[in-house]
């Protein structure tokens, strides 16, 4: 943990912890190997019924499918407005997708296998062991989302990519060389577990600093080295810790630890292992782009624009993926890299790079980021939920009627005060933008003088940033 | 110095006012002009409304006819919590009073298709209180923010 003298807002303590292992019945609880191998067989429960309902839903409208109102509605929503900000990357802990891979590699679901894992094994180039085929994985996979999120048979197919996927890379590659830097899911999940309010981290570094070999990075009779391939005794951010508990397991000194933290603390980190980089500020100019582009496509009136995300003509649909790539990748980023050139002018400073300043101060996004993310998923479920109740009873279409609720009709909720939600939340994120705005400039500018000034252009870009989101949300 | 401190407080004061006007805004009503009654055509076509944005004051008498294009559509008004449906040839009609001021989504109520859930249109009940509080409590924190930080 990096010790920081600053304070969030002027009073929260960004040094402030609470280990949640300290309670023995938790940590016994983690440190089991049926943890999180239960949650995981849970959720590949769920996911057959899904891919089992994409399938047989075909190219039907999707409002009553299983397969989309779980994943689009339900997961979607879950993992933007909970699990992400609360709990980091506990999705990537308890999800289904790599469990085949693991078991090829490992031979064994429950139980440690010693020694060399199975699969060729081989290493994933250094130069793309970064976000950056995650974040163009992504944005390809939004080029679809006019198909994926409304036709059974389109998230079937995408699902089933990802899981051949996770295979295949599986037994060609290290461990999960897949999660770290090829799913889509997994980029924008590391982004924003940044500001997670979970996190975990080693306790005393006396302890891991005398302590060889690593078992957290090599593995034991307990568990499996690291298998996100990063050195649990040093992390210093969320980032790509897929919280799979194994360094809990391995540690024979329980120097590991799962924290609550105060929101947001991993934007200040900045060490030689794990910088800031281009590829993380991409990420977040990716997400940023694709909620406005998605707000304009899926929640706004204009019917244009809906037929060229949904492909109703060729040429309409390379429009938009021309236009959505280009926003996304370009337009975005380059008006963000206006604010930082004039930040370096009105700060005065010689000695730092733009680069550096363009880069660090994009981690400002991450918390606005997110916080649109909420707000863009407010305006999803609300007015859909029902749907949810309604396929739970019957997955299939078959007639089913599971919990009695088969029957419920299409009631969007709350739909009245859904601007007044969207809005809180906005200036909420944007209140956690600002304050870890000023933190980074002060970072970035060793002089208060020049961080002040560097400052003002970035304020001035969350506030017109804030300013476009409410008139797409409430405006 | 004594320039620079003038620069903050008015800032400040203006964050400030920011701030105090977008309270009040929520807690008091905003005044309308005298309602009138309103009548709007509205064509559905998948997954399209024409007029896709209708825009009325508070406490208007509104009625919608909405009038299909292809297949079986619906519309159904965030907020106000009505509906109404048209098919092919057998037009629906809504009549309501705009007495909830803001930006409502009207959406589609009876699945036309794979894009339903996205056939959406808006109707504006002015004045849109919603969205200037929500400005003004932004400026207002950005502003306030400013003079902290550069104070």
């Amino acid at each position: 943990m990096i010790e920081t003298k600053d304070k969030l807002f002027g009073v929260v303590d960004l040094n402030a912890r609470f280990e949640l292992t300290k309670f023995k019945p938790v940590r016994a609880i983690l440190k089991s190997r049926w943890m999180p191998l239960l949650p995981i067989l849970l959720n590949l429960f769920i996911f057959v019924i899904i891919l089992l309902a994409a399938f047989t839903g075909g190219y039907s409208a999707g409002n009553y499918n299983f397969g989309i109102m779980i994943v689009w509605i339900l997961w979607w929503v879950l993992l933007m407005m909970m699990l992400v900000p609360g709990l980091s990357r506990a999705w990537c802990m308890m999800c289904p997708f790599p469990i085949f891979s693991d078991w090829a590699q490992r031979t064994k679901l429950f139980d440690v296998k010693t020694g060399k894992l199975g699969g060729l094994n081989f290493k994933w180039p250094k130069k793309l062991s970064n976000m950056w085929v995650m974040n163009i994985a992504f944005l390809v996979t939004t080029f679809f989302s006019g198909f994926m999120t409304v036709m059974p048979f389109a998230t079937f197919i995408l699902l089933g990519i990802i899981i051949l996927g996770a295979f295949i890379v599986g037994l060609v590659f290290e461990k999960r060389t897949f999660c770290l830097y090829l799913c889509p899911v997994s980029g924008f999940q590391g982004l924003y577990s940044q500001f997670a309010t979970v996190e975990v981290r080693r306790k005393d570094w006396d302890i891991c600093k005398n302590h060889n070999p690593k078992t957290c990075f090599v593995g034991n009779e307990n568990g499996y080295g690291c298998p996100w391939l990063r050195t649990p005794f040093d992390f210093q951010k969320n980032t790509y810790c897929g919280m799979c508990l194994e360094c809990l397991k391995t540690c024979p000194y329980d120097n590991m630890a799962i924290n609550l933290r105060p929101p947001g603390v991993d934007l200040l980190v900045e060490t030689k292992r794990e910088p800031k980089g281009l590829d993380e500020a991409w990420k977040a100019f990716i997400m940023l782009g694709i909620a406005i582009v998605f707000y304009l496509a899926f929640q706004g009136p204009w019917g244009f624009f809906k037929d060229m995300v949904r492909g109703a003509t060729l040429p309409g649909y390379l429009g938009y993926i021309a236009f959505h790539a280009t926003f996304n990748l370009l337009i975005i980023p380059g008006v963000f890299f206006v604010f930082a050139y004039l930040s370096k002018r009105l700060s005065g400073n010689t000695d730092v790079s733009l680069k550096t300043i363009f880069t660090n101060f994009a981690y400002t996004l991450i918390p606005m980021g997110l916080g649109v993310w909420m707000g863009f998923s407010v305006g999803i479920l609300l007015p859909n939920g029902s749907y949810i109740l309604r396929v739970l009873s019957d997955p299939f279409a078959w007639g089913w009627n599971l919990f009695g609720t088969a029957q419920i009709p299409w009631t969007p909720v709350l739909t009245g005060v859904m601007g007044y939600l969207q809005g809180a939340i906005l200036i909420v994120f944007f209140a956690f933008a600002v304050g870890y705005g000023w933190l980074l400039a002060k970072q970035i500018y060793a002089d208060a003088k020049q961080a002040k000034r560097g400052f003002v252009p970035i304020l001035t870009f969350l506030t017109l940033i804030t300013l476009v989101f409410l008139w797409l949300f409430v405006g | 110095m004594m320039r620079k401190k003038v620069v903050l407080f008015a800032t400040a004061a203006l964050g400030g006012l920011c701030i105090l006007i977008a309270l009040v805004g929520i807690a008091t009503p905003a005044a309308a002009e005298s309602p009138r009654e309103r009548f709007f055509e509205i064509h559905a076509k998948r997954f399209d409304y024409t007029p896709g944005t209708i825009q009325v004051n508070q406490g208007d008498k509104v009625t919608v006819r909405l009038i299909s294009e292809d297949v079986s559509h619906g519309l159904y008004l965030d907020g106000y919590e009505i509906k109404t449906s048209a098919h092919p040839g057998e037009e629906g009609t809504l009549t309501f009073v705009a007495d909830k001021t803001g930006r409502y989504t009207f959406r589609c109520a009876t699945t036309c298709g794979e894009f339903h859930p996205y056939m959406v249109g808006y109707l504006n009940v002015e004045p849109n209180s919603r969205l200037w509080i929500f400005a003004l409590l932004t400026v207002g924190v950005a502003l306030c923010s400013a003079v902290i930080v550069l104070r």
